[in-house]
């Protein structure tokens, strides 16, 4: 089965939830779509939205909450 | 004679060499945050070396031209397409009518300069077109860029063409760790001896917060401070003083935790103790810091700091001299 990552556009802090007493975003084995919000990564006291550019579902996530990240990390990765 | 944003990027302003003369009423100097490669990307097309360009962090917009112009890429590395046609960074380079340039995914440094031969025509404010984004002053409205803004082109040099290079010697970038001189200030005698070689001796991190206000650092050792009584007019906490002045590069450290460099933006005066000052020299190099970037604050004396402002002088001078 085809794989593919979404890749952080940004560096920064990753975060799987909106804030800290919400739900994640997405588990692992749920479905996304194009354009679903998969997490947040927070720079200079901003918080950006990072969407899934692919229709899937998601085998796991690669990097934990709250991790530091690199630009062109990947962050989640789907079965698509 | 304009560019339409596209894609805004993370925080795109128009940015020139600043807007010196207004900090003691509270106005700082903005402008690019590394200095050093804005001048290049003017150079690249022709333009004055304070030229106003635009300023992406992190990541780059898109713009749509409507006319052609010669644009050139310098500071962080992140790789310019023209209608997704791979350019070269720290390359001139040839946009037609009609096109799109946008931008790969940051590879490293933080902060790419754009410059368009001709600049940015925005109006001056305060003989400047830096934006002040805090103070909404300057630049395309006083704010960064959005999507379906419009920004004209000053009338192109006739020296400007695609092709010219900066070879890679003359460029400069942050270390790993990044190194950063700093001079010890005035309140140095505040932290005790211990504290003071802890500051050298550790790592830091840049905190994910660090903007053009000022680069936060974290992951040291906590500051001790030297006992007194507070005097009359500052407040409780001993990282506090009485008001005084701040100047650009010092390094303020709120309760003695997390050392904070103001840069372009900075604000002008406060109540915080500054253990010193980053040397001008290394100020651009603050700039290109992504968040995470490890990092050491080394000491330097004032001979130090003036010999490596001539450094860099001389550096930039060999810059001009290879592109005439």
């Amino acid at each position: 089965m085809a794989r593919h990552q979404i890749i952080s556009p940004l560096p920064g802090t990753f975060y799987n939830k909106p804030s800290p007493d919400q739900p994640s975003y997405k588990s692992e084995g749920d479905t996304v779509q194009v354009g679903d919000i998969v997490g947040l990564i927070e720079i200079m006291k901003t918080f950006h939205e990072v969407q899934s550019d692919a229709a899937g579902t998601i085998a796991s996530f690669l990097v934990d909450n709250e991790e530091p990240i690199q630009a062109g990390q990947p962050l989640v990765e789907l079965k698509l | 004679m304009t560019i339409r944003v596209t894609q805004p990027g993370l925080s795109t302003t128009v940015q020139d060499l600043g807007r010196p003369g207004y900090f003691h009423l509270g106005i700082p100097i903005s402008g690019g945050m590394d200095r050093f490669a804005l001048r290049a990307a003017n150079l690249l097309v022709g333009n004055d070396e304070g030229a106003a360009v635009l300023e992406a962090v992190f990541m780059g917009p898109a713009l749509e031209f409507t006319v052609d112009a010669i644009v050139a890429v310098t500071g962080a590395e992140m790789t310019p397409k023209v209608d997704d046609q791979l350019r070269e960074t720290w390359t001139s380079f040839a946009v037609k009518a009609g096109q799109i340039l946008s931008f790969e995914i940051l590879k490293s440094g933080a902060r790419a300069y754009i410059a368009i031969a001709g600049g940015i025509d925005v109006p001056m404010a305060l003989g400047s077109r830096s934006t002040y984004s805090l103070g909404g002053l300057g630049g395309h409205e006083g704010r960064a860029l959005v999507v379906d803004d419009e920004l004209s082109l000053g009338q192109a040099g006739l020296g400007a063409k695609s092709g010219i290079h900066i070879a890679p010697k003359l460029r400069r970038s942050p270390g790993n760790p990044a190194e950063l001189r700093m001079l010890p200030g005035l309140y140095w005698h505040r932290v005790t001896d211990v504290s003071g070689r802890n500051f050298f001796d550790d790592t830091w991190q840049v905190a994910p917060e660090a903007d053009r206000i000022g680069y936060r650092f974290r992951g040291g050792r906590k500051l001790e401070f030297v006992d007194r009584e507070q005097p009359f007019g500052a407040g409780s906490d001993p990282s506090n003083i009485v008001d005084g002045c701040y100047p650009y590069g010092s390094v303020q450290v709120p309760g003695g935790t997390e050392p904070i460099v103001l840069h372009r933006d900075a604000v002008s005066g406060g109540g915080y103790f500054m253990l010193g000052t980053v040397i001008s020299a290394d100020m651009d190099l603050i700039g290109q810091l992504q968040p995470h970037t490890a990092t050491r604050f080394i000491e330097v004396t004032l001979e130090g700091a003036m010999k490596a402002r001539r450094g860099r002088q001389n550096l930039l001078d060999e810059l001009r001299a290879s592109l005439d």
